[in-house]
């Protein structure tokens, strides 16, 4: 058991890291501290590094002015739907080729050909078939989301015990009742074991399409800087992705933690 | 009269992947009167849970019938509670939703079903857990569960497999005395599986023992002629019961060491 103290000096040396790490890149980059080492003119470093107290004006300045909010709704909502139709269907045909031995047989070696697919190279068929809006970028994060959950679900209703589906048939369920207090419970813990991994790539589809074509979306932002140039706001761009997908990261963090009461944890005892 | 439930002539063989035959049970027959206790001894690896499995209808047998009520048994046998003896709980269910479970899937009405579950959840001395899930109960406390899942849908026929092997000696003379008075205020046929020969004497009205396996049947067959109600602490020092227990344990003595060496020799 670590305690707090050593805790909070854990804490204390990430954060020495990071301003550390920030100080390099600061010293680094800046034109005047350090003579040229590498680059023959000093402000080379700073235009294919950046300098961070730019990338960090910038990140203000995005906030300030409030045009970077329109952007982060877009890339959220792109997120969102990828993720909610992605698991959505995932668990549908989880559930379903799990409880129909047949048609998993049958489907099984192209649903393992589309898993082993690079799907990112999808994306550019996804602009053509569903436009350069949200929509493609929606339908790259749900080819993601979807193999993850899918496979999940999938195992997850294999591994239900057999005694507990044999005793809810014997306590009168029904084939519904079985798959609605039985199978879907059990299919969701796995899912949510996923969830982290789900949201993930759910972002990740949505950024990836949006900096392969689109007119909104923080992808849109950073290949509209890369588009000029303009290193600062790439790095501003990125800073910004990781604050966002590392939020996502701490709601699904809560969400698991109220929806999976009922399993066991390590450490539940209270220390005195 | 119609036995509530009957195993006659059953064979179970087991074929394994491999193509390997194991016969767990040949030519075994089970008759249980409507309202009888029956206990069912032997030797641990003999058979006892295939043999229940057969008569809530989770396994066919390779040969021979099961009937309920006199009725040849089709799917499962809707007629009969099974207390497994594994974990059989829903883990994503609190105590309370897993006891109201079966009335749920039965239609009756979600808060009337959970109403009656804390009911049983009392009975079972349970009261006040019925907002945990399994995994934050002892092994013994799912065991109550367990019983109070299978009893509040009060099966006609109720099948037990070693329900109370994880209690210790008192709590598990109280749920046995427990039992008892369940049954005996309403009184269902019951087949108990135990490896415990006093449980058996003291809660039965008749004790059948098993030879060890493979090829288990049936060796000995005991009517307990003790008066009841019974106290199960009680009962096991009147000198009947201590008559009856040398007499069977006499012939269990012998398959308890054949299946002592047979399990030696793999
Ligand atoms: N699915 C199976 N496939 C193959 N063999 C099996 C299978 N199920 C049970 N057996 C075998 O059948 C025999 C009887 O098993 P069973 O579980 O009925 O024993 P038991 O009498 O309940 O033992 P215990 O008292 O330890 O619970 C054992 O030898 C076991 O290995
Ligand atoms: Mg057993």
């Amino acid at each position: 058991m670590r305690n707090s103290s050593s805790t909070r000096l854990l804490r204390l040396w990430q954060v020495l890291l990071l301003v550390a790490f920030l100080a390099f890149w600061y010293v680094a980059t800046s034109p005047t501290l350090l003579p040229p080492v590498y680059f023959d003119d000093p402000n080379k470093a700073a235009f294919f590094f950046g300098e961070p107290l730019k990338v960090f004006e910038r990140i203000w300045e995005w906030f300030t002015s409030g045009s970077i909010y329109a952007h982060l709704w877009v890339t959220l909502v792109e997120t969102a739907l990828a993720f909610v139709i992605g698991t959505a269907s995932g668990l549908a045909m989880g559930l379903w080729l799990a409880l129909a031995p047949t048609a998993s047989a049958l489907l099984d070696p192209y649903i393992k050909a589309l898993n082993s697919m690079p799907r990112v190279i999808l994306a550019p068929i996804f602009a053509v078939w569903f436009g350069l809006d949200i929509g493609s970028k929606v339908a790259l994060g749900v080819t993601l989301v979807f193999f993850i959950v899918f496979f999940n679900v999938y195992q997850g209703v294999r591994e239900v015990s057999f005694t507990v589906v044999a005793n809810a048939r014997i306590l009168g369920a029904n084939d519904r009742q079985l798959l609605r207090h039985v199978y879907i419970p059990s299919a969701m813990s796995w899912v949510f074991a996923s969830l982290h991994n789900s949201v993930g790539l759910a972002f990740v589809g949505a950024v990836v399409g949006e900096y392969l074509g689109s007119s909104r979306g923080v992808g849109y932002l950073i290949l509209q800087a890369e588009g000029t140039f303009d290193i600062n706001a790439v790095f501003a761009g990125i800073v910004v992705l990781t604050a966002f997908a590392l939020l996502l990261d701490w709601a699904v963090t809560l969400a698991e933690r109220r929806l999976l009461v009922w399993q066991p944890r390590g450490g539940e005892t209270e220390k005195i | 009269m119609v036995p509530a439930l009957a195993l006659e002539a059953i064979t179970i063989t087991f074929v394994s992947p491999d193509g390997a035959r194991y016969t767990a049970v040949r030519d075994t027959s089970l008759r249980v009167a409507p309202g009888e206790f029956v206990s069912v001894v032997g030797p641990t690896g003999c058979g006892k849970s295939t043999l229940l499995n057969v008569a809530v209808g989770l396994l066919q047998p390779s040969a021979g019938r099961v009937s309920v009520f006199g009725e040849p048994l089709a799917g499962l046998n809707a007629k009969a509670g099974y207390l497994f003896q594994t974990e059989a709980l829903m883990p994503w269910r609190t105590a309370r939703a897993n006891v109201a479970a079966g009335l749920e899937f039965r239609g009756v009405e979600h808060a009337e079903a959970l109403r009656r579950a804390d009911q049983w959840l009392q009975r079972v001395g349970l009261r006040g857990f019925g907002d945990r899930y399994p995994h934050q109960l002892s092994g013994g406390m799912r065991k109550r569960v367990a019983l109070a899942q299978t009893l509040i849908l009060d099966p006609q026929i109720i099948l037990m497999d070693e329900p109370f092997s994880a209690l210790d000696i008192q709590t598990r003379q109280l749920m046995e005395n427990q039992l008892l008075e369940l049954w005996s205020a309403n009184r269902k046929s019951v087949v108990f599986i135990t490896h415990d020969l006093e449980e058996a004497i003291s809660l039965s009205d008749r004790v059948v023992v098993l030879a060890a396996g493979p090829e288990s049947h049936p060796i000995g067959e005991f009517a307990i002629d003790l008066p009841r109600p019974r106290d199960v602490a009680e009962i096991r020092l009147t000198p009947r019961f201590i008559e009856l227990h040398g007499l069977i344990w006499h012939a269990m003595r012998e398959e308890v060491l054949k299946s002592y060496a047979q399990q030696q020799l793999h």
